[in-house]
């Protein structure tokens, strides 16, 4: 018996529930539940400092994974349906890697002989990977204008992020070493850095990058039919694939830009989410995938705490971790993956 | 036939192609032609003639290099790249594989209805009994919750054919809807294409290679000649008066008869004498191997006796065959 999607997609946000109340009692300092949810609840807890924890490091914390990992698997499922490419996920454009470079020229910039920030603070982090993103985003588009073929489209973007990748890593042999560890840093990904003012500016760009993946619901359905169905359908390619390109960018460049380059999430989640959601409709897909992005998230960020109360792992070592056995045994079960 | 009649979909000075780095690539140059309501029309050409690219023209999926393709009604202009597919007035069925395997039938037949929906493509009551109706006019309503890798090739095709019907178009374009199916599957689609343009009154064109087919299901026949150019007629007229022999250069094939042409090798006629199919196919076997028919008695002399699966070979020194393939064995 197979359960059809609209009942066990009411599974998700349990677990997306359970899963968020896990990671808010899960910490380097021990705080009882009961004192957890009285501070959430607005009492004034026995302990001033747990206060702070709970609502400064921890919720923010906990809606950064929420933000992240719903844009990011957004992102995957919307390049997956119109490069209509079971690998395709939200770093196929080059984005990521268009931030990489510009994050490393800012860390490095003494290597390359320029003198732009002494300190780079997190705000000119953020600004700088925004950039790079965009950089590469106005150079997909160009491309993307004159070629109408998505195949080659997903190999400029790809052959793009190949360049940028060498950029950097010229950049990084020039580079003194603690430049290079700052930069490394930056590339395991962080979920715990941003404070409520950076995660209300992130919330507002990702929502309305949101707003537009629900707004394109039609047209990436039709994409699936390939471009000369979908066109003859009445959806528009042009104008669809524009706005499908921007708000994946947009999507990838904010959680980038924020927490770093986070790897594997975009990809694994489209197909963890139609294993469980069995349909095409990207009605029911974008909101069962921003949920179960969310929940991954939550649940790899959770995984990072346990080896010890001494050491938090960085993230991106552990989206693969988890995320490539669970792939690999999909495709074994299921034999295919299905875009 | 009534030629008074207003085409649902007219050529009007069509010229098609392809514009490269080079230059511009015409395949087909200043058409002037028009598909009518309750008409099936089999568009026929050698392969690589540009039969797809002149169905996606028309279906306003490519730009043409000249001329227009007016719908009854509305005009699709040439130069105009914001004026597209007129997703009410044509529907298509492509060659394109449809890669997302574990849609149901039901579905993928409702996207016919898309051109109808906002963008949130909340399907009516309406749009729900359309999609029904369409799969029950091709006979799927049984398929209607099948994934689509669980369906053989006859069965997509007649889903595709059901997803072009759901839109409700009355034009309705098919880039060879027969290609890759086998004998059965391919009389099937052929057959509901001519039942759906006589009942519904479409107007329906189906590019093909399939010439035995085209000749026995088309009203209407549009023929890729030479001159970048198309022939029309029925397709009766055609074959007598020598079109088709002109275009596909036929070797050893005699489209008057319809049969294969062989080689008469071994030298030997034979006259044979019998009625009905097993007469018929006697005759195939003989000619096959080599043997010349003549209808004049000669040393070599057949009768055919019974009907069918009750068939024996009599040969004139009173030998009796029960299968051709042990008659043959016998003949010198």
């Amino acid at each position: 018996m197979r359960l059809n999607g609209k009942k066990s997609w009411i599974l998700l946000p349990f677990l997306l529930g359970l899963l968020f109340v896990v990671n808010l009692g899960l910490g380097s300092v021990n705080i009882p539940p009961g004192a957890i949810l009285s501070i959430l609840t607005g009492h004034e807890s026995a302990n001033p400092v747990w206060h702070d924890i709970v609502w400064d490091f921890r919720m923010t914390k906990a809606l950064t994974c929420l933000l992240a990992g719903s844009a990011l698997s957004i992102a995957g499922l919307q390049m997956q349906t119109l490069f209509r490419n079971a690998l395709a996920g939200p770093d196929v454009l080059g984005l990521s890697s268009g931030a990489s470079l510009a994050v490393s020229l800012v860390f490095m910039s003494q290597a390359a002989g320029l003198h732009l920030f002494s300190t780079p603070g997190p705000w000119t982090v953020a600004g700088t990977a925004s950039l790079g993103c965009f950089g590469v985003f106005f150079i997909v588009i160009l491309i993307a204008q004159r070629l109408r073929d998505n195949t080659s489209l997903l190999i400029i973007g790809l052959m793009l992020g190949a360049a940028t990748s060498s950029l950097v890593s010229v950049l990084q042999f020039l580079s003194k070493p603690e430049e290079q560890q700052s930069y490394m840093l930056w590339t395991f990904g962080s979920l715990g850095r941003l404070n409520w003012t950076e995660i209300k500016v992130l919330t507002i760009i990702l929502v309305s990058a949101g707003l537009m993946t629900l707004f394109s619901t039609k047209a990436l359905n039709g994409w699936l039919l390939g471009d000369h169905y979908a066109q003859s359908i009445g959806i528009n390619l042009n104008r669809s694939r524009f706005i499908i390109l921007f708000s994946t960018s947009v999507l990838t460049g904010g959680v980038t830009a924020f927490c770093g380059p986070i790897a594997f999430v975009g990809l694994a989640v489209p197909h963890l989410t139609k294993l469980i959601v069995k349909t095409h409709n990207h009605k029911i897909l974008i909101p069962a995938v921003a949920v179960a992005g969310a929940a991954l998230m939550l649940f790899c960020d959770i995984m990072t705490q346990l080896p010890g109360q001494a050491y938090v792992l960085p993230i991106n070592a552990i989206t693969a971790m988890i995320g490539a056995p669970v792939v690999i045994w999909i495709i074994i079960k299921a034999k295919r993956l299905a875009v | 036939m009534k030629q008074t009649i207003t085409p649902l979909l007219s050529l009007q000075a069509l010229t098609v192609g392809y514009v490269t780095s080079v230059g511009s690539n015409i395949l087909f140059e200043n058409l002037d032609l028009g598909l009518n309501a309750g008409e099936l029309t089999c568009f026929m050409g050698p392969n690589g003639i540009g039969k797809s690219t002149l169905i996606r023209t028309l279906a306003g999926l490519q730009t043409p290099l000249a001329g227009t393709v007016r719908h009854a009604g509305a005009l699709l202009p040439s130069g105009q790249k914001s004026n597209g597919p007129l997703p009410q007035l044509t529907s298509v069925v492509l060659t394109d594989k449809v890669t997302s395997v574990q849609m149901n039938v039901r579905e993928l037949v409702s996207f016919g209805r898309y051109p109808y929906l906002g963008w949130n493509i909340t399907l009516s009551r309406d749009d729900k009994d359309k999609v029904e109706a369409a799969l029950a006019e091709v006979h799927i309503q049984h398929l209607a919750s099948h994934r689509l890798f669980e369906l053989s090739d006859g069965q997509l095709q007649m889903v595709m054919i059901a997803r072009a019907l759901a839109q409700e178009t009355p034009v309705i374009l098919l880039d060879e809807p027969t290609a890759h199916l086998d004998l059965n599957n391919r009389v099937e689609v052929m057959n509901l294409l001519r039942r759906l343009a006589r009942k519904l009154d479409k107007a329906i064109l189906i590019a093909t290679h399939e010439l035995d087919l085209a000749l026995q299901t088309a009203d209407l026949i549009w023929l890729a000649g030479r001159e970048k150019t198309l022939i029309t007629g029925m397709p009766e007229d055609l074959v007598l008066s020598g079109v088709f022999d002109e275009v596909f250069q036929f070797k050893g094939y005699n489209l008057k008869t319809g049969r294969v042409q062989h080689e008469a090798y071994r030298g030997k006629a034979v006259s044979v004498s019998g009625h009905g199919h097993a007469l018929l196919w006697t005759k195939n076997a003989l000619e096959r191997n080599g043997f010349e028919v003549i209808s004049a008695p000669s040393g070599l002399y057949i009768e055919v006796v019974g009907v069918d699966d009750a068939t024996t070979w009599v040969l004139q020194d009173g030998n009796t065959f029960h299968s051709l393939r042990a008659l043959l064995a016998h003949l010198p």
